[in-house]
């Protein structure tokens, strides 16, 4: 069972010396058990897994808004159908993970707070900008693409209730990728404007989700320690090679071209070399001096502020259905 | 013709008056789908972004049968993005109300509330309709809208009967909105039509089943009724507020840019 | 933020859906919601999209009563010798049938 809420029953792990209970808790991450919510695990071990699935929620909630913002312009009721159910899903996967991260011991509203706050991360990608209908492709192939890269290996990570809820996330994120691919196919193969559109987004999104691997593995702070316990199992750069490497022949087939003058295939390492990353760019929208990083934060504080009267007004409604209740029985 | 050979049995009138019917329904649809998708990712809280999509991907998925049905009867080879997104402001035969912007998130549910109760009353009779075909896409919205009803009237419970404020604000948004339920019951030629080929119900009928149900949610959620008031602008006859042309802009954007692209 | 927007927040329930008939229900996870009937309805929304379920229960996460994990020893090892529980410790001769 999964919550913060639940009833615990006089847990006493506090008898136990600090260093037994965490070499018990590294032999179970060994034998690949899950940890559960009650059980004992390491602060530091809490703090990634609150820090880890809260910014991975946040991303989910303002990963919305980018591909949001095409739904009532989407160019046929089918896609339109597809958009919105997308879009539907990101939110549903910020709930799971938003659940995943209560079990912690974090309220979601603290989580809120984090973000509207400024305080707690997402992921940068999120703050680019979608001026055409070719960006929502380029964001189902590429960003949900180097996602499902990233989040594959987390269906087997230690913490049991993360894990739960990456299985369910990655089993949905397939269909976004596909249907990003299936939109860029579209443009690709139609008017010249269209296949203009289609370049000029994949223009637009290659290199930033090249960055959504993260720092390369030599500037990586959390990486180390995240290994150890299970919470990630392939480095940054690890991944980021594997995806340059599925990525690149579907843009072949697309008959796109990746904006890299460097890409090239090395035959000795069977695997694709590819230019350097502009690390500095990835720094400023980090620092929040992307093109929409203002926006976007905008838009989720507006969200929750127009809403407070709604959710209000939802407790003072369940909290008079209890007293009734309470008249009635008694 | 072309329309009676598509309509083997209806003569090019009845093809004509079940076209306009088909619309109407399938624009109401349309437009719904269209301002619910809006709310995306705005929504009051994360679970409401989940239920908001759901019943717009209702609505456009009940516009996309009901439109396509259309351009079947009419018989010109139109399919259902070419009826959805390049017709004319007047062409659409939508009612006002679903084209009224969202406002507050009690406005959306009030306009929801209206339009899931005549949706309701319509879809269950037209279940028995002597068209097929929009018997069995009735049938198959009626279990849709039954839930659509189910979320937004337990939603007007909790904001009229919750806070002072949420009760101010859906009782104005219930004032606003109002008039522009009219016209979903004043019954025209066409509907009369449609009512004695037995295609779609009488709209007295539907409007005393509507008048009762909403009656009793408005009571519980302890709203009161709006007096009732004339207003002779019909959307369903292509008399739109100035908000649709908005609507069209946005939504037919693509379309109206890349003339004969596919997607 | 804080305490006055803490009271606001809606309680957790936990989800469990019945996936086909004659299934148990499952647990799923959580959401929040305001009263019972809003957390069905937000359980619908979020964990039935895909037709994983035809019956939903939830359950205010604060009334479930869980076993402590240190306690997990003395609650569920004494089983574990009572192999004679199980069909498979006694060895049947092959002539008898139906056993």
């Amino acid at each position: 069972m999964y919550t913060q809420a639940l009833d615990v029953q006089g847990a006493d792990a506090a008898t136990l010396d600090e260093g037994v209970l965490e070499r018990r808790f590294l032999e179970r991450v060994d034998a690949e058990e899950k940890i559960e919510p009650k059980d004992w695990m390491p602060a530091r071990y809490r703090n990634t897994l609150i820090r880890q699935i809260s910014q991975h929620a946040h991303s989910e909630i303002v990963g919305m808004l980018p591909e949001g913002n095409w739904i009532t312009r989407a160019p046929t009721l089918k896609r339109k159908a597809i958009l919105i159910a997308k879009v539907q899903d990101e939110g549903g996967h910020g709930a799971y993970l938003y659940s995943a991260a209560e079990t912690l011991g974090v309220s979601r509203d603290q989580l809120i707070d984090q973000l509207l706050s400024g305080k707690a991360k997402y992921s940068s990608i999120f703050n680019y900008p979608t001026p055409t209908w070719a960006d929502v492709g380029a964001i189902g192939w590429l960003v949900d693409g180097a996602a499902i890269m990233n989040q594959i290996p987390l269906c087997r990570c230690s913490y049991g209730p993360y894990a739960r809820a990456m299985v369910r996330v990655c089993r949905e994120e397939s269909f976004h990728q596909r249907q990003g691919y299936d939109l860029m196919m579209h443009l690709a193969q139609g008017t010249p404007a269209q296949k203009r559109m289609a370049q000029e987004a994949l223009n637009r999104w290659w290199w930033p989700a090249l960055m959504m691997f993260g720092p390369s593995d030599a500037n990586s702070t959390h990486s180390g320690e995240s290994q150890r316990w299970k919470i990630k199992r392939f480095s940054n750069d690890e991944l980021r090679q594997k995806f340059v490497d599925f990525t690149v022949p579907q843009a072949r087939f697309l008959d796109l071209a990746i904006p890299d003058p460097l890409l090239r295939w090395d035959d000795i390492k069977q695997q694709h070399e590819f230019g350097p990353i502009d690390w500095s760019e990835f720094d400023q929208v980090l620092k929040g001096n992307g093109p929409c990083n203002a926006e976007r934060i905008a838009a989720r504080r507006n969200a929750h502020a127009a809403g407070g009267w709604v959710r209000e007004a939802a407790s003072a409604y369940a909290e008079k259905q209890r007293r009734r209740a309470a008249t009635l029985a008694a | 013709m072309s329309v009676a050979v598509a309509n083997a049995g209806r003569t090019d009138a009845e093809a004509r008056d079940l076209f306009c019917f088909v619309l109407r329904l399938g624009d109401l649809s349309l437009v719904l789908g269209q301002r619910l998708g809006e709310w995306v990712g705005h929504s009051p809280a994360l679970e409401e972004d989940l239920g908001l999509a759901n019943i717009a991907l209702d609505m456009i998925g009940q516009a996309r049968l009901l439109l396509s049905y259309a351009g079947e009867i009419e018989g010109r080879g139109r399919a259902e993005d070419d009826i959805a997104f390049l017709r004319e402001h007047g062409e659409y035969l939508n009612p006002i109300l679903v084209e009224m912007p969202n406002g507050d998130f009690g406005q959306t549910i009030v306009r929801q509330v209206l339009i899931d109760a005549f949706q309701l009353e319509m879809f269950e009779r037209m279940a028995a309709s002597a068209d097929q075909r929009l018997a069995a896409i009735a049938a198959k919205s009626v279990k849709e809208v039954r839930y659509h009803l189910r979320y937004s009237s337990g939603w007007l419970l909790r904001l009229g009967d919750g806070t002072a404020e949420s009760h101010a604000r859906v009782q104005s948004a219930l004032e606003n909105l109002w008039s522009y339920t009219v016209e979903l019951f004043a019954e025209d030629d066409l509907d009369k039509a449609m009512a004695d080929r037995g295609v779609a119900p009488r709209l007295s009928e539907v409007q005393a089943a509507w008048s009762q149900r909403i009656g009793e949610i408005l009571a519980e959620a302890t709203l009161d009724r709006p007096k009732d008031r004339p207003h002779s602008w019909h959307g369903k006859r292509g008399q739109h507020s100035e908000h649709l042309g908005y609507i069209l802009t946005e939504m037919q954007h693509l379309q109206r840019t890349y003339p004969g692209a596919r997607w | 933020m804080s305490s006055s927007e803490d009271k606001r927040q809606w309680p957790l329930y936990e989800v469990f859906v019945r996936a086909r008939g004659g299934l148990d229900h499952k647990h799923v996870g959580s959401l929040h919601a305001a009263d019972a009937r809003m957390a069905v309805d937000h359980a619908r929304d979020l964990y039935t999209r895909r037709l994983e379920g035809i019956s939903i229960w939830v359950v205010p996460s604060h009334q479930i009563t869980a076993s402590d994990p240190a306690e997990s020893d003395s609650l569920f090892e004494p089983a574990r010798d009572k192999i004679y529980r199980h069909p498979t410790f006694y060895e049947i001769p092959d002539e008898v049938k139906t056993l």
